[in-house]
């Protein structure tokens, strides 16, 4: 078989399809058949350009011509005049508004493309076991020319210049904080990298250091040379085998070119880096438990200030920074502050990682510039919601955010507009609910996480998150009242603003927000006990349509409780006293006559 | 491996290795390239083995390519995904690859540059 003339690539993503893509792809074959084309040419179903606001996606290649909006009729034109005469169908070429001028091609489209790759430049691109591949594409230059052209104080005004924030949560001026802990004089000072990633449905650490390992070595050395600190840490959860191996391996190999260890590149400065394991304790997240956990001690936090820049790993001044703020550090020094500062909103530079999860089609990593809209990330590069259901809230930050609904969709994401919404950055971690799930689960759901992960040094998140807990479960078990909301949301503001760290200061968040923008579900549960999304189980009930019901029997039959009864071909009943809820029933019926009420 | 002494003999060890990999000259002879994204969410879904049978059938059909075991990219929605670079093309990137489409894959767009459904196309830029 060989090469086919040309192809004609259809997007099949979910925005395409909805946008009768499909149709398209069919017509185009057609129409291929009608020219007896079809030997020659080919049609092929690709995934999602990321261009879903201009679909239906028609490419075709050779050339590389991309039309927008293709409507099912237009592939006549397509195949009569670009395929037979080889022109091309100047309607169906998308037009800048602002320009005016005919995007035709991939490269010039790209300003359409929502994603932009900064801390994933290399990720799933080079080896990250093989140093050369990462060295042919930039990895140690910067370090190079920090430690030949900069002085310490040069370099950190860059960092400080490009409004760099940090990416593990806090959002805290890398820069500043590099500067704070330069200023600290000691004789040994210690860089860290913070590769504890905990929140529920975040993975971008982990898919950094698997797949680009390199870029974080690289970003500690420099920061080691800009704070006078000459050996690194990196805090890893021993859950993560394979970024633990490929870790090594890059350190190893690191060390044996020289660009790690002593006189690094000629230049006089040592740096070694060691790896410490952590047991996937949420907590030691926390800067000051992650330091008593790498010195051996329990992972419990302590009261700031000292702040680690003062007083951290063994007494001495420690800079921690997250794995994707790292990661940034390299672009920076090569292209400059001012680059950096170019992307992203007035106060939130750069690009953010999130990791897509929950109800979304394409559940995944993707990188955005900040300021891009929830909207955006959740409709288009996210492909909408699984199975066409209704979008209901978008949780951020995991266990210590909110949820974001409807209407923040059109909200520019960045630090403080997440905040503002009621939610916050957290690392990234974006897990999307459709109508189907209960607001006042989901709370549940994530005190149930704080309750486990509590260190338990401190009583107000010891004791309270557990009672917050006990709360949440008697509502979603049909016997709270209307009182209880009120002692929910006191409970929530003594817990926040008496515990010692960020977990117990930001564990109720949850609750609050979920109550905030969801209030008429907790009231339908403590009013009406009933839950109207269907999930919580005591609160449901099993209820046979007695015009609906046949009297086949199929339901009795299936019941594993013997809750069902009735004659045959007579409407059946459920007895709720006995009916354990399990849904057995409502799946066997062939007649819709089952409902949950 | 020798050590490097300053950025300058860095930058020369880049040139060196993008000389091996790209060839100095246009008479140079570019391998087919094949990156299978082999991070814990392509593993789990069962890039291991899939590397395996590429490696194993290129060798069997005596297709002269370069296999290379990368992080994830990102698509977890439609691992394992491979990404496929003929000499001189762009690279390709193919979603839910099982060792079926690998077959398709190495039979058609590897050896023939024929395309087949599945493509998952560059939607992001990326600043190298």
């Amino acid at each position: 078989m060989a090469k086919k003339r040309m192809q004609l690539f259809v997007c099949s993503g979910t925005g395409c399809t909805d946008l009768h893509g499909e149709a398209v792809l069919d017509n185009l074959k057609l129409e291929l058949e009608a020219n007896a084309l079809e030997n020659d040419i080919q049609v092929i179903r690709t995934g999602c350009f990321g261009l879903c606001s201009l679909g239906p996606i028609v490419k075709v290649m050779p050339g590389d011509t991309i039309y927008t909006g293709v409507q099912p009729e237009d592939a006549r034109d397509i195949v009569e005049i670009h395929v037979i005469k080889g022109q091309k169908v100047e309607r169906l070429l998308y037009r800048d508004h602002e320009s005016s001028r005919v995007l035709s091609c991939s490269s010039e489209m790209s300003v359409h493309v929502k994603q932009l790759r900064i801390v994933l430049r290399n990720c799933g691109i080079i080896d990250p076991e093989n140093i050369e591949e990462a060295i042919a594409r930039d990895a140690y230059e910067a370090l190079g020319r920090v430690l030949s052209e900069m002085t310490p104080e040069e370099a950190i005004k860059i960092v400080k210049d490009s409004g760099l924030r940090g990416r593990g949560g806090g959002g805290f001026p890398t820069g500043v904080k590099w500067e704070i802990a330069r200023r600290n004089k000691a004789d040994e000072k210690y860089v860290v990298c913070n590769a504890d990633e905990g929140d529920p449905g975040a993975f971008m650490d982990r898919s950094v250091l698997e797949g680009d390992p390199h870029s974080v070595l690289e970003a500690m050395a420099i920061c080691g040379y800009c704070i006078e600190a000459s050996t690194g840490l990196i805090y890893i959860r021993a859950e993560y085998p394979l970024a633990v191996a490929r870790l090594k391996t890059a350190i190893k190999q690191a060390k044996d070119l020289g660009l790690l260890g002593q006189n690094i590149m000629g230049s006089g400065f040592n740096f070694d880096i060691e790896i410490r394991y952590g047991a996937g304790a949420f907590v030691c997240g926390e800067e000051t438990a992650l330091i008593h956990s790498m010195e051996g001690l329990r992972g419990e936090p302590t009261v700031k200030p000292p702040f680690p820049a003062e007083s951290g790993f063994r007494g001495k001044p420690t800079n921690v920074n997250n794995v994707e703020t790292f990661a940034c550090i390299s672009p920076i020094i090569l292209k400059g502050s001012k680059w950096f500062s170019s992307i992203g909103t007035e106060k939130s530079k750069g690009t953010k990682v999130f990791a897509l999860a929950g109800k979304i089609n394409n559940v995944g990593l993707i990188e955005v510039p900040m300021g891009t809209t929830l909207r955006e990330v959740i409709f288009e590069i996210g492909g909408g919601i699984r199975n066409g259901k209704k979008f209901k809230a978008a949780q951020t930050g995991g266990p210590s955010g909110g949820c974001l609904i409807e209407k923040h969709l059109d909200t520019p994401i960045d630090f403080d507009n997440l905040i503002a919404a009621g939610s916050m950055m957290g690392s990234g971690g974006l897990i999307v609910m459709d109508e189907d799930d209960c607001m006042v689960s989901v709370a549940k759901f994530f005190l149930d996480f704080t309750v486990e992960e509590s260190c338990g040094k401190c009583s107000p998140c010891r004791i309270g998150n557990k009672r917050l807990y006990e709360l949440l479960e008697h509502i979603t078990k049909g016997k709270g009242t209307p009182a209880d909301l009120q002692r929910l949301k006191n409970m929530c503001y003594v817990i926040k603003d008496t515990s010692l760290c960020g977990l117990g200061q930001s564990s109720p968040n949850p609750v609050l927000s979920t109550l905030d923008n969801f209030r008429e579900e907790y009231e339908a549960h403590v009013i009406a006990k009933k839950c109207p999304a269907g999930q919580c189980r005591d609160l449901m009930e099993y209820f046979i349509i007695a015009e609906n019901c046949v009297g086949c029997t199929a339901c009795a039959r299936v019941c594993p409780v013997n809750a069902i009864t009735g004659e045959r071909k007579e409407p059946h009943l459920i007895n709720p006293e006995i009916c354990i809820k399990c849904g057995a029933c409502k799946e066997k019926c062939k007649f819709d006559a089952i409902i949950i009420r | 491996m020798k050590t490097i002494n300053s950025p300058a003999e860095l930058r020369r060890l880049k040139e060196e290795i993008k000389t091996k990999m790209h060839g100095s000259d246009s008479g140079f002879r570019e391998k087919v390239r094949i990156r299978v994204h082999s991070g814990t969410s392509g593993l789990a879904s069962g890039a291991k083995s899939i590397l395996d049978f590429i490696t194993q059938e290129l060798e069997k059909r005596n297709i002269d390519a370069q296999v290379i075991r990368t992080g994830d990219l990102g698509y977890c929605f439609a691992e394992p995904t491979i990404e496929v670079t003929r000499p001189g093309e762009a690279p390709v990137v193919f979603g839910n690859v099982d060792k079926l489409k690998a077959d398709e894959i190495i039979e058609k767009f590897i050896k023939n540059g024929e395309y087949i459904d599945g493509v998952l196309p560059v939607n992001y830029q990326t600043i190298n």
